[in-house]
């Protein structure tokens, strides 16, 4: 494949330079980031792809029979009314989380190992965004009328009720969206144009040349792409904090024991970063093990920065659910009292014990450097902070909703298959739409890896 | 508190009130009738009307039912004014509604008076009707069974009218037949009848004067002839009992609100006896504790079934339904009358000597009821009781029997079929009633009417017996038909139909008789003539009439109490009688509280309301005790098969709370074999068990598990309340030492939100329920449910938790009082400072000028977070399409209450449709809206008064004077902030001193 003969076999092998870094030859770098979309489609591509877009097909099933027959089709009840569609929609803007944090954090702090992620990251950021941004639609009772959620001029002179944290969402996911969106492309502009100057095939030039918006690789493009990013980045840091922190106000402005926590926007937060660097981990290791010469450019050092990440949020995730109790105890409220205990010890134990185990145990092992090193290790810890955080959501939504005040009113969840399908078949969107991204786009910013390289070595 | 003024006078304007005309032949649809005739039907429709096409197809109906039914649809929408049935097409001018008939104002209900009829007994209902639809049935306040309030099976009446199940049509031997052919064959029939040896007529219980009347000539004219009473639960323990104590059969009536101690020998006289709306209204006046009255009554209940009255009983004694014989000899014993006999179980006698010693201390002010179901003996020493207490004149007063036929039904049942088997009978005809579904297990009603060539069955649905007649005809509802009944107390009630039959074919009992006396007359005719042949008052009978109509019964026509003496021997006639002692599993069979003997079968309202205790919907189970349950090996929702001798049936087993030991209670009225398109999946049908016999209990019982398991649908799963105190409650002594024991320490108005600007003199609504008065018997429920259209999910959807009531009762286990359970009826609490609204990010749900909190359905998008926000849990989602666009059952729905679509809200609206009604009433006349004047249909429907609603800004109003209490208390309020409009008076119970140490603080832990 073309990967071998660009870096390995390049007659100029990579040089040691100071600090353990390597340095590429010039251009190799773009050349190895381009190579899959010119070479030709690797056959665990098409298993992949096929699994998933089967997952996806199911998707749209379930959407189709979602909105001809009504959120019924999902156990959500009177008292527990959130069900899978909010659990969903917080799991996935959380998985959100990490690209927006590599991009605009790292960046802003000139953490140059970022690079190895970031193209990934921010790709992941946004389809996990389109795909969260699915299930406030799919959630209410009636879809098409959502957009009365966003301030617009009508003829009845109403605008959304303020108050509400819906609202403060709606805005808020919808300006994260767009924000990332522009993010992705500006950054994807020089290597698209890479991949428009080798494309042979006239068409493809064609497609890549309009996709590259007339990029030159003059500097004066150079330095607008710069700050462009640099102000990107400024906005969309403190976007990182914002949209989870409204999502967590959704529960913590509510009234319900087990909600009404002042814990929950930061705890929110480090769940979502959590979250999102461990499915960074999953696809990076992927990404090293599928595509030849890309350990080179995502190294395990870089991997080991993303592990002590985890386990530094989901230190913090710990101490949120440490706080959660605290703050059951100190308000000594009944109803709180309540939804505590019986969520560690009643019938939804599992969930609970398991959101601990996988949450805050388990990442306890990345302490050790050779597990932080070890590509099955870190993949199997980042799957299990994967369910772990979706057991938090499901824990907090519809344990939550299921102790209420009223304990005449209490229920209990009890997932249809449709909640099954509900579960899972997202992450056909999500995957379809990753693997598209990587097969024909460049899935690492190769001009900046390789203005890395050429300034101070890689690796 | 009295709605009389709704009341429009019944005054047609003419010499002779008009028969309620007949429904519509309609120009257009024979029209479409003749056109389809030469057009393919199904193509016809799909493409002009699809929507109705889509019930067709639903419905598997032809062509000639479609047209039917539109036909009844189209002939409701403008019943009062148009046509007749095609044999007596008068009219051949569809008169338009810009001509409205007198009396009738296009957006206006109309109020009739009327009479629903169980069991023979007649209860007082106003029906209310809109542009002739009759929409909603409540009790009527002037009627001595109603006072005003209802019960479930009385609201949930008016479903059976429009009923989709409800047979249309005339069969003959299951063939599709018409009226003319069943008259023709009737004819035939009447012509042949002779001196009426061949005929045997079967009604259900009858206390009808003109009905009665009409069938005693029939019976002179046919002498041979006889006529028989049947129905499952006909009072025949009670016949039993009055003719042991006093040698003849009287009718008991009780006076609850003059008694101090009230003791129910197993007799759920607040919802289950006739006359039980009127007695839970005099037993609820004498608990009305205020600040300035602070006397109560005392309920001690021997009971076995759990029912409401052991529900809020202060002192509750379980016992097997064989052991209340034992217990009332024990307490006759102990109160010195001839007769008793002490009994020898140590676990009584705390509870007999207190019992004695406050009945003692209260005689002529005391009264002992006994169970409808009990034995002869436990209804004859409670006369002779009651006599000794000095109760008789009263609390506890007689009169003549109120059913025309004394003789104990079973066993006219069982002479009408001996009868017919016998050979020298071949015409029955079977008014009402079902008896081959019902009748005792040893009379085989079914193959005796199939063995008579010439058998009919009148009814509402083609049932069972109708499948085993030659001929069925549908009957009216009452709705429909002239009638007449008696109330429980003797007073004459008229049944006025507001509405002509929906369907041609239906006939009165009335009618039936007249078809065979060969009586030209109509049933209006033959009911007025009687009452013009019986009227002797001064003045003219029209104006009488007239008078009668309109309020709904005749006034003064209670019977005269008597004074029947107790015989000398009752001691040695009881003690022939006298249950053997036996120790092993008990069966124990009761009406279900809502599907009485399963003639609700087919109704959905009533289905879907869980049972009061339980909390079960949609089923019927066997109940037992925790420790039976376990001695059995048994647990919740095995279906276990119960035989006694031969008989045998299957049910699942349901663990419930205050249930007697060694003892399964199952539930008549469920297991319908055929039709049951409202039933659930699988049914259980106590019928199989019962027999003439062992038609209340049964000894010797065996339980097996089958293995299999039925999920239950319940509403409420904790009746415990982890230590949460939704209900405030306390003792007497509790409210007399402290009445503010209640009220928890408000937070005042909060910054955020709830300071609402309102204009001073503007109405502001709120609510006051008294938990004192609540008996929990679910009327608010189903009130609230024909008033609002609110939809029926069915018992998949209840097993989701996704029922839609916007009103429920909770149950929860009090631990400040001598018994456990506290009802708390939880509508909208409407607050002030609602959480709901905060969090709305569309505005669907809002703060109105008259402090409602509205909701907005049109701008509702589903998001649910007002459900989510909602402390009280009240907001219910239409989680799928509920509405049942089946067009008969369309025309019940009330006209000024929006249909909510799916995907969107809905809850308590405080009856916001009569809020606007009175608003617009009062701003016509220039004046304020009066107290009383808006009367939510929950507070309508209570039997005790418990529901006070109306304007807090009126320092006179009742609601203000209720909110003003001291033990008036706010839900969730204290800790939440949410200042709720709905506020709750504590419960308070009077518990005897003897049998109850209140739980001090220091005590409670032990």
């Amino acid at each position: 494949m073309a990967t071998q003969d660009t870096l390995s076999g390049m007659n100029t092998a990579p040089q040691e330079t100071h600090e353990g870094h390597k340095k590429f030859p010039m251009g190799s770098i773009i050349d190895v980031v381009t190579a899959p979309i010119f070479g030709s489609t690797p056959l665990w591509w098409w298993i992949a792809i096929s699994i998933s877009s089967t997952l996806l097909l199911i998707f749209l099933v379930m959407v189709g029979v979602l909105v001809t027959t009504g959120v019924g089709i999902w156990d959500i009840n009177n008292p527990i009314v959130w069900g899978v569609g909010i659990i969903n929609l917080v799991f996935w803007i959380g998985i959100g989380h990490a690209g927006t944090f590599i991009s605009a954090f790292l960046l802003l702090m000139r953490q140059h190992w970022r690079s190895a992620f970031s193209r990934v990251a921010e790709a992941m950021t946004l389809f996990a965004l389109a795909t969260a941004g699915m299930f406030p639609i799919l959630h209410v009772g009636r879809p098409w009328l959502v957009y009365w959620l966003f301030p617009y001029p009508n003829t009845l002179g109403l605008n959304p009720q303020w108050t509400s944290p819906l609202v403060w969402d709606a805005i808020a996911i919808s300006t994260y969206g767009l924000v990332s969106f522009l993010f992705w492309y500006i950054d994807l502009i020089p290597d698209l144009a890479a991949v428009r100057d080798r494309a042979k095939n006239r068409l493809v030039k064609q497609i890549y040349a309009g996709a590259s918006l007339g990029w030159r690789g003059e500097s004066a493009h150079w330095e607008r792409l710069h700050s462009v990013s640099y102000v990107l980045a400024a906005l969309a840091a403190p976007l990182v904090i914002s949209v989870h922190s409204i999502v967590g106000l959704d529960f913590a402005i509510s009234n319900l024991p087990g909600w009404h926590h002042t814990i929950f926007p930061p705890y929110f937060v480090a769940g979502a970063v959590f979250a999102g660097f461990a499915m960074v981990i999953i696809v990076a290791v992927a990404l090293r093990s599928l595509y030849d010469g890309m350990d080179e450019l995502i190294t395990l050092d870089h991997l080991e920065k993303a592990a002590l990440f985890v386990l530094l949020t989901g230190s913090l995730v710990g101490y949120g659910y440490f706080a959660e109790i605290f703050g059951a105890w100190y308000a000594g409220h009944i109803g709180e009292v309540i939804v505590t205990v019986e969520r560690t010890f009643g019938p939804y134990w599992p969930t609970y014990a398991g959101m601990v185990l996988f949450n805050v145990v388990i990442i306890q092992l990345f302490w050790f450097k050779s597990i932080r090193r070890s590509h099955t290790m870190l993949v199997l810890i980042s799957l299990g902070v994967t369910v772990g955080m979706w057991l938090e959501r499901f824990v907090i939504i519809s344990v939550g909703l299921s102790y209420g005040h009223m304990v005449g009113m209490w229920e209990q969840f009890r997932p249809t298959a449709w909640d099954w399908v509900t579960i899972f078949s997202p992450f056909g969107l999500f995957f379809t739409l990753l693997l598209l991204f990587i097969r024909f786009f460049p899935a690492l910013p190769g001009f900046e890896v390789q203005q890395i390289n050429d300034e101070e070595g890689w690796g | 508190m009295s709605n009389v003024q709704f009341y429009n006078f019944n005054d047609f304007g003419e010499e002779n009130p008009p028969e309620p005309q007949r429904s519509l032949e309609n120009k257009q649809w024979q029209n479409i009738e003749e056109f389809t005739d030469d057009k393919d039907f199904a193509s016809y429709m799909a493409t002009n009307f699809p929507r109705e096409a889509a019930v067709v197809k639903r419905a598997g109906m032809n062509r000639r039912e479609f047209i039917k039914l539109m036909g009844a649809s189209v002939a409701l929408g403008g019943l009062t004014l148009t046509g007749c049935s095609p044999s007596r097409r008068q009219h051949e001018e569809i008169i338009p509604y810009v001509q409205a008939p007198e009396e009738v104002v296009l957006g206006m209900p109309l109020f009739f008076a009327s009479t629903m009829v169980m069991g023979g007994y007649g209860t007082g209902v106003v029906i209310e009707t809109h542009e002739g639809r009759p929409h909603r049935v409540e009790g009527n306040p002037n009627h001595p069974s109603s006072l005003g309030g209802s019960d479930v099976k009385l609201l949930a009446s008016i479903l059976e009218l429009y009923n989709p199940a409800r047979s249309t049509q005339v069969v003959n031997s299951g063939e599709p037949s018409t009226s003319e052919a069943f008259a023709e064959a009737m004819a035939g029939v009447v012509e042949n009848l002779g001196d009426g040896s061949g005929l045997r007529i079967l009604t259900e219980m009858v206390s009808s004067p003109s009905l009665v009347n009409q069938i005693n000539e029939l019976l002179e004219q046919y002498p041979e002839a006889q006529w028989y009473q049947y129905e499952p639960i006909a009072r025949e323990n009670v016949i039993a009992g009055s003719q042991l104590a006093f040698g003849e059969n009287v009718n008991t009536i009780y006076r609850f609100n003059e008694a101090n101690v009230i003791v129910a020998l197993d007799a759920n006289f607040l919802t289950g006896m006739p006359g039980s709306i009127a007695y839970a209204h005099d037993y609820a006046a004498g608990r009305k504790v205020r600040e300035d009255n602070t006397e109560m009554n005392r309920v001690y209940a021997i009971e076995s079934t759990p029912s409401n009255t052991g529900a809020v009983a202060e002192h509750l004694l379980t016992v097997r339904a064989s052991e209340v014989e034992a217990f009332t000899l024990a307490l006759a014993d102990a109160l010195g009358v001839d007769g008793g006999q002490a009994a020898d179980n140590d676990a009584w006698t705390e509870y007999l000597e207190a019992l004695v010693a406050d009945l003692q201390a209260n005689e002529g002010a005391s009264v002992v009821v006994a169970g409808d179901e009990q034995t002869p003996v436990v209804h004859a020493m409670a006369h002779a009781i009651n006599a000794a207490l000095g109760n008789v004149g009263t609390t506890v007063n007689y009169t003549e029997s109120v059913i025309a036929n004394d003789a104990v039904a079973s066993q006219q049942l069982a002479q009408f079929v001996s009868d017919l088997t016998s050979g020298s009978v071949n015409t029955a005809i079977v008014i009402g009633g079902n008896p081959v579904y019902n009748a005792p297990g040893e009379t085989p009603v079914a193959a005796a009417l199939s063995s008579i060539p010439f058998s009919v069955h009148f009814s509402l649905y083609y049932d069972e017996t109708s499948q085993s007649t030659a001929w069925h005809v549908p009957a009216t509802h009452y709705v429909e038909a002239w009638g007449d009944a008696r109330a429980h107390d003797g007073t004459v009630s008229v049944i006025q139909p507001p509405i002509g039959a929906l369907y041609d074919t239906a006939m009165s009992a009335h009618e039936v008789v007249a078809m065979l006396a060969s009586d030209e007359r109509s049933g209006y005719e033959v009911i007025r003539d009687y009452w013009q042949g019986e009227y002797s008052g001064s003045e003219d009978f029209e104006k009488a009439w007239r008078r009668s109509l309109h309020d709904g019964f005749v006034a003064e026509t209670a019977f005269e109490t008597s004074s029947p003496s107790l015989s000398g021997d009752l001691a040695s006639a009881v003690s022939q009688q006298l249950l053997t002692a036996n120790e092993g599993l008990e069966l124990i069979l009761r009406p279900h509280p809502h599907m009485y003997d399963g003639r609700f079968a087919f109704n959905s309202w009533l289905h879907e309301l869980p049972h009061p205790l339980t909390k079960i919907s949609w089923d019927n189970v066997a109940m037992v005790s925790e420790a039976t349950a376990e001695e059995l090996g048994v647990a919740n929702g095995d279906i276990v098969t119960l035989s006694v001798g031969t008989r045998s049936t299957e049910a699942p087993i349901w663990i419930t709370m205050d249930h007697p030991d060694n003892a399964v209670s199952l539930a008549l009225g469920y297991g319908r074999g055929i039709g049951g398109d409202v039933e659930a999946d699988r049914s259980f049908n106590a019928y199989e068990l019962r027999t003439t016999a062992n038609a209340w209990m049964a000894q010797g019982l065996s339980v097996e598990r089958t293995g299999d398991t039925h999920r239950i649908a319940l509403t409420q799963k904790n009746f415990e309340t982890f230590g949460t105190e939704p209900v405030a409650s306390g003792t007497l002594a509790t409210f007399l030492d402290n009445p503010e024991f209640a009220q928890h320490e408000s937070q005042g108005s909060s910054f955020l939100a709830g300071n609402w600007d309102y204009a001073e003199d503007s109405n502001q609504w709120g609510m006051s329920i008294d938990l004192t008065s609540c008996i929990g018997c679910n009327a608010c429920v189903i009130g609230c449910q024909s008033e609002n259209s609110i939809p029926t999910v069915g018992k998949t959807e209840v097993l989701q938790e996704r029922e839609m009531h916007w009103l429920r009762i909770d149950r929860y286990i009090d631990e400040h009082s001598s018994q456990h359970t506290a009802f708390l009826p939880v509508p909208c609490m409407h607050c002030e400072n609602a959480p709901c609204e905060q969090v709305c990010p569309v505005q669907a749900t809002v703060h109105d000028h008259e402090g409602l909190n509205q909701m907005v359905y049109n701008r509702c998008v589903g998001t649910r977070y007002c459900s989510a926000n909602c402390p009280y849990g009240v907001r219910r989602f239409n989680f799928k399409d509920y509405i049942d666009d089946t067009p008969i059952l369309e025309e019940q729905r009330n006209p000024d209450v929006s249909v909510r679509p799916r995907g969107v809200m809905e809850k308590c609206s405080y009856c916001w449709q009569r809020i606007n009604a009175a608003r617009v009433a009062s701003s016509t006349e220039d004046r304020p809206i009066r107290d009383g004047e808006v009367l939510t249909a929950c507070q309508t429907a209570c039997p005790t008064q418990a529901i006070v609603f109306g304007n807090i800004n009126d320092a006179n109003a009742v609601v203000t004077r209720e909110k003003a209490q001291p033990h008036s208390y706010s839900l969730l309020d204290s800790e939440l902030n949410t200042r709720p409009r709905t506020t709750y008076l504590a419960r308070i119970s009077n518990p005897n001193d003897a049998l109850y140490v209140e739980k001090t603080s220091e005590s409670k832990e032990g």
